[in-house]
């Protein structure tokens, strides 16, 4: 190994921390920031089971994290544009980044501080590597939330997914609810006010300047824009027609990642390409949501049922929901046949909820973590059909 | 329309477990495996469905006030509610009795694996409530009872069989040592009822 910076940090960091040094008790510490950086040097041994590939967890890990990068680089943009546009100026693209990332780079920064210092105390505590599971999480957190949250909450809600949801469980690969979602979740019930309604997707949306500009302006551009607000648009039917390709692109108010259909579907072919997401939960999902909408539109009883079924797809959390919280291979079901199911159940029940409850209009953050519940179920019955397949296949063979 | 409604309700929105945290201790006590989850799960929706259509009944002809008008002109005015409680009770008692002798007759194995939590269905407070609720919602008729009885049970089933799964699929999981067993069998609770908090309001 010539590279320099590794014969550094070999030679001269790495034996403080290991047995014997000064920094012994860190070591889980510093064997998660080593390895972030290189692929770890054990290997297999000569006999016995062969592995081919260096991937492990914290490569898969990154991966998705990179599948996010769109949707967060689009997040930023649209949380700049989204603000000027509620101001009614014009802006230029690099106004929009500026503005963008001074809203959101501190959410990530927060919750990455957040979520990385519970897992380095349990993985100091418990004497266990620390677990590269939480960078996803830690990724997903500010995605998913609305720009305006209070960063104190951020914090609040990644410290309470990462020990309730996850490290309770026993760490990565253990949780039963996707930790993103949890702390989703735990904001929407705990402080609904900041997580709906018409002034959180917007930039500034709950400063006084934006509040006034807006009444001078008169038109209210920032109530017009937040009506087609995350989640879901307000019952004004001829509106539609004119959204879907604004939906479709990202340029509609709403949680920071979860905007740019386009963003997520680039994000969903790395996840696909790489074989890393589901494509059988994608799959369902979409068609699961498409099924939905498409009986709701038959009975069409009510505006929001009358939301054409394709239109649904695109609007509030549902791609990205789908793509990276709905694939998440710890959470959802382990079977094949399961998958099917699980995805397919995750797209009706988002759509139904939306439709049913307009109180919750992120039905999609709701119809995953149910199933994320009925998951190990789901696989229980898979597995013993399966069973019971086989056993009469060899009772036939033995007859 | 109604009884679809009514049925949805007390299965997700109105359910036992995450709505009521009513049955907690044989939901607790019985959830390690789905078999015995399932076994449960199936007497607690028999036990209702059966008691709070009778309960119903003897709530609207024998114990509320005026409702043994039915008998004779005089008995107009009598109030029997305070009865309630012990009538209701012994219905309950009554009826599990029935199940505990058909599932030891039908099935032996799943009697040996209930254990006594069978015969405890009678005080199983799911039970007592949902005919507590039924007498303090005012169904309209029968029918209407009888399917808010199915759907609380089926609610219940649907808890216990979910947990029953999840505590399969944890079984290995390196929790930590204070919190094994019942411990984090609360917290996934906890977390399931957040997850059930997603049809809270939803109204068909």
């Amino acid at each position: 190994m010539s590279n320099p910076i590794y014969k550094f940090l070999e030679e001269k960091v790495k034996p403080n921390f290991e047995e014997g040094g000064k920094l012994e008790k860190f070591y889980p510490a510093y064997d998660a920031l080593e390895t972030f950086m290189f692929v770890p040097g054990h290997t297999t041994p000569k006999v016995g089971s062969h592995i081919r590939d260096g991937i492990d967890m914290k490569r898969t890990m990154i991966m998705v994290v990179l599948a996010m990068i769109p949707a967060l680089l689009f997040g930023i943009w649209n949380t700049g544009y989204q603000h000027f546009l509620a101001l009614g100026e014009t802006s230029t693209f690099w106004e929009n980044v500026g503005y963008g990332a001074l809203k959101v780079l501190p959410i990530v920064v927060v919750s990455y501080a957040a979520g990385l210092a519970v897992e380095f105390i349990f993985a100091i505590i418990n004497k266990h590597q620390v677990n590269e599971g939480f960078l996803v999480s830690g990724m997903l957190i500010p995605l998913c939330l609305p720009v305006e949250i209070p960063l104190w909450m951020v914090a609040v809600a990644t410290i309470f997914a990462v020990v309730i949801g996850k490290e309770v469980f026993g760490g990565t690969g253990m949780n039963i609810l996707n930790v993103a979602l949890t702390a989703r979740a735990f904001l929407f019930f705990a402080y609904p006010t900041w997580m709906s309604g018409d002034k959180v997707w917007i930039g500034g949306g709950t400063d006084e300047a934006v509040a006034m500009a807006d009444g001078s302006t008169g038109a209210t551009l920032l109530a017009q824009a937040t009506e087609k607000s995350s989640g879901f648009v307000n019952a004004a039917g001829a509106e539609y027609g004119n959204t879907f390709m604004d939906a479709f692109l990202g340029f509609i108010p709403g949680s920071i990642g979860e905007t740019s259909v386009l963003a997520i579907l680039i994000g969903a072919a790395i996840l696909l390409i790489t074989g890393i997401g589901s494509w059988k939960i994608m799959l369902s999902a979409v068609l699961g949501g498409y099924v939905m909408g498409l009986i709701f539109n038959a009975f069409a009883v009510n505006p929001f049922m009358e939301v054409p079924a394709h239109e649904h797809l695109v609007f509030g959390g549902f791609a990205f929901g789908v793509v990276f919280m709905a694939t998440d291979p710890v959470t959802a079901s382990q079977t094949g046949t399961g998958k099917y199911i699980y995805g397919f159940l995750i797209g009706l029940l988002a759509i139904m909820i939306r439709v049913f409850n307009p109180a919750y209009p992120e039905g999609v953050m709701l119809a995953i973590l149910f199933m994320n519940v009925m998951a190990p179920l789901i696989d229980h019955y898979v597995i013993r059909t399966n069973v019971n397949r086989r056993k009469k296949r060899t009772a036939a063979v033995a007859a | 329309m109604d009884y679809i409604n009514i049925f949805v309700k007390s299965i997700f929105v109105d359910n036992m477990i995450f709505a009521y945290f009513l049955g907690m201790c044989s939901y607790l006590a019985v959830s390690k495996t789905v078999k015995t989850g399932v076994g449960l799960g199936a007497a607690v929706i028999f036990v209702l469905g059966i008691t709070v259509p009778i309960n119903y009944l003897l709530e609207n002809y024998v114990l509320k006030e005026g409702a043994l008008a039915w008998l004779d002109e005089e008995f107009a005015t009598v109030d029997l509610s305070f009865l309630s409680f012990i009538m209701f009770i012994a219905v309950i008692a009554s009826m599990v009795q029935l199940v505990e002798m058909a599932v030891e007759k039908f099935a032996p194995a799943l009697y040996g694996a209930l254990g006594i939590f069978l015969p405890l269905i009678a005080v199983n407070c799911s039970i007592l409530g949902g005919s507590l609720f039924m007498q303090e919602r005012q169904y309209a008729n029968i029918g209407e009872a009888t399917v808010f009885g199915l759907g609380s049970g089926v609610g219940w089933f649907l808890a216990i069989v979910a947990i029953a799964a999840i505590r399969e699929k944890i079984r290995y999981s390196n929790v930590p040592a204070p919190l094994r067993g019942l411990g984090i069998t609360f917290i996934i609770t906890g977390l399931m009822g957040i997850a059930f908090m997603s049809f809270m309001g939803i109204e068909l």
